[in-house]
């Protein structure tokens, strides 16, 4: 069953509200009459009581997909097609309602599983997460995975931390500079241009690279 | 410059730049755009200057500050060097060409340092020549040896004596200024005859070894360790300094991070290294006696790993996070080497000559009051208990002086033949451990505050004594002869 596009941006309003927040009961006020409500009460996604409505287990389920969907596309326009910040959100609204399921799987194998999207919030582990350790060959990895003497580009700093990302701003390990890593023990060892650097295992895990 | 309005016109990094520059009504000195990226970058010095200068716009300024921040997922600061990087790109873009170069043989040195299987017995050489060969041999024995054997001892001491003895002609005084342990004859000798030179020649070791670019390397391979005892690898530079002179270490660990790095590397200059003065006396005694030396040296690192490692269990606070930049090799400069050795041996000398001269008034005072008696009668029982004779209990006394005063006197108990080969070694190892010297500690209290320094000699006091206890119960036992 495909869902209105309306429909699934309902479910990720809630999933954030009713799952992540851990609100109970959300006030239907304007929706009332809405047709993508309709839609999901159809679908016994949604119980509606006295104007508050609830998640129904399968709801839930499909709520939970839908923002893990959003964070996805979000992610997918910053690290890989490289769109300016300001729009992904807007943009990510759009681009979500074509990743179905099992393309949100690929998509998420193809960032490397990444945990939150670019705003920090986190992304709901998928099938596909939970495989991660037997996962193939991926194009996006903590620089610590990285094949030694390969070039490879930073895609992004996974890290809310001031500490942590001054130091790597210090560093100038900044998302499109060309990285090559020269040794990973017992420290990391990379260069960036013409200056080389040395980390430890928890910096080098918060700077992502993407294999070119 | 053109300047480039990115994103939402209303929340661009620009205007809220411009609107910032345009309520900023004092002079700083420097251009109000400076002031205010330095604000969007929430840099803290600059922030108390503009909250004590604007009192009228600083409303203004800062609720400009946080609406661009919602505007934007990163934190400013971040913001900021992206954009400052895409710019540096650009320029070098339309002015440097890039060559693909081959892997030069600096380079391949380089990495070979740095790889754990040719960088790790490239340190000991490094040690082995620099410290042992060339500060200890050369720079603390043979310097040394004339400086005060003959320059001190001839010329220098018998003169002021002479002058003091004239001067002054109450004995008391005389032993305050010239006596054995007085402020000329012990004091300022030390500080210039032994002192002195051992550190001069251990700067131009560490100058030179700073100036090849060689310590960056030293810190990556060692990271990994210190880690385990709650440091990082930025820690060799005091603990590499710690084999001159602990004082200075001491000093040195303010580059450290975060407190918990800085209390760990105290403790562990305090217990477990012995610095070069100290370091020299050892080597002499248990030169010769190479099973004597590795358990010496067996010991001593243990106490230093497993003391890491549990204060860092014990100790709360963030792990340290290691980053450094690792220059390219180079040669040593001469020019430089002498700069920086004179400078930090002039530094140096100031912060020590006070606390060795204040060290002879103590020992004076302590000698005056029979307060050393009393000490020493004190430190008679724990020093039998460690299977040693009583006459070894001065020489504790005197380690806390100069930590190498009482290897000497060690030395001279073993020259009278009073010591077996194991007694010989667990002394050198309580020794070792025990105390640092009153300079060492009054700067530990100096730098880390009256208790801990007070709490870090407590605890060391008892330590070094237990596990000299143990050490000397665990060997007799064992029937080791050495």
């Amino acid at each position: 069953m495909i869902l209105s596009d309306r429909a699934e941006e309902i479910l990720e309003r809630l999933g954030v509200e009713l799952i992540e927040q851990k609100k109970e009961v959300h006030d239907a006020g304007i929706l009332k009459d809405d047709e993508a409500l309709k839609e999901l009460v159809n679908l016994s996604y949604l119980k509606i009581k006295a104007g508050q409505f609830s998640l129904t287990d399968e709801g839930k389920e499909e709520a939970r997909s839908c923002v893990r969907r959003h964070r996805l596309a979000e992610r997918l326009l910053v690290d890989i097609l490289d769109a300016k910040k300001g729009i992904v959100h807007e943009r990510g609204c759009k681009f979500e309602h074509l990743l179905h399921k099992g393309l949100d799987d690929n998509i998420c194998t193809l960032l490397g599983h990444p945990k939150t999207c670019p705003h920090g919030r986190p992304i709901p582990e998928g099938e596909c997460c939970k495989d991660a350790k037997r996962a193939p060959k991926k194009l996006i990895m903590p620089l610590f995975e990285l094949e030694l003497n390969k070039k490879a580009k930073i895609a992004y700093l996974q890290t809310h931390n001031r500490s942590i990302l001054q130091k790597i701003i210090a560093i100038g390990a900044l998302p499109h500079s060309e990285v090559v890593l020269l040794q990973n023990f017992p420290s990391y060892v990379f260069q960036i241009g013409k200056a080389q650097f040395t980390v430890d295992q928890e910096l080098a895990s918060h700077i992502y690279v993407r294999v070119s | 410059m053109q300047k480039d309005y990115k994103g939402p016109v209303e929340y661009s990094l620009e205007i809220a730049i411009e609107k910032i520059v345009g309520l900023l009504k004092e002079d700083y000195g420097i251009s109000k755009r400076a002031i205010a990226l330095l604000l969007l970058q929430d840099e803290e010095e600059i922030k108390a200057l503009v909250r004590e200068k604007e009192t009228e716009a600083l409303s203004k300024i800062e609720a400009i500050i946080e609406e661009i921040s919602a505007h934007y997922i990163h934190p400013l600061t971040y913001e900021l060097a992206l954009e400052r990087q895409a710019q540096v790109r650009q320029i070098i873009s339309k002015a440097v060409t890039v060559k693909q170069e081959k892997v030069s043989i600096r380079e391949k040195i380089s990495r070979l340092s740095m790889n754990p299987i040719t960088g790790l017995p490239l340190v000991l050489f490094v040690l082995y020549w620099g410290l042992y060969k060339f500060v200890g041999e050369f720079g603390a024995g043979t310097v040394v040896d004339f400086l005060e054997g003959t320059i001190f001892a001839q010329y220098i001491n018998p003169f002021i004596t002479n002058l003091f003895v004239r001067l002054l002609p109450w004995e008391i005084l005389q032993d305050l200024f010239v006596g054995e342990y007085g402020v000329m004859t012990l004091g300022f000798r030390y500080a210039v005859a032994l002192i002195l030179p051992i550190v001069t020649f251990f700067f131009i070791f560490f100058s030179i070894i700073e100036d090849i670019g060689y310590l960056p390397r030293l810190a990556m391979l060692l990271d990994r360790t210190f880690k385990k005892i709650g440091l990082s690898g930025r820690a060799v530079i005091p603990m590499v300094l710690g084999f001159g002179c602990a004082t200075m270490a001491v000093m040195v660990t303010r580059t450290l991070a975060t407190k918990r790095e800085r209390i760990i590397a105290t403790i562990l200059l305090a217990l477990a290294v012995p610095c070069s003065a100290q370091l020299g006396v050892i080597l002499a005694l248990l030169e010769g006696n190479l099973p004597g030396m590795l358990i010496w040296a067996g010991v001593v690192g243990l106490v230093f790993l497993f003391i890491g490692y549990l204060t860092a269990k014990i100790l709360p606070g963030e792990r340290p996070s290691f980053y450094m930049e690792v220059p390219p090799l180079r040669w040593p400069k001469i020019g430089n080497v002498l700069t920086k050795t004179y400078v930090r041996v002039k530094w140096y000398f100031k912060e020590i000559l006070p606390l060795f001269l204040l060290a002879s008034v103590f020992i004076w005072l302590g000698k005056l009051t029979h307060l050393f008696d009393l000490v020493i009668n004190l430190l008679r029982k724990p020093v039998e208990a460690i299977g040693l004779p009583h006459q070894a209990s001065k020489i504790f006394l005197f380690g806390f002086f100069r930590r190498d005063y009482g290897a000497a006197g060690l030395y001279d108990l073993n020259k009278q033949g009073i010591l077996t080969g194991l007694q010989l070694v667990v002394a050198c190892v309580a020794l070792t451990l025990f105390l640092p010297c009153i300079a060492q500690f009054l700067m530990t209290t100096r730098e880390r505050g009256w208790k801990v320094g007070l709490g870090i000699s407590a605890f060391i006091l008892f330590f070094s004594f237990g596990v000299a206890y143990i050490l000397n119960l665990l060997l007799s036992n064992l029937g080791v002869v050495l």
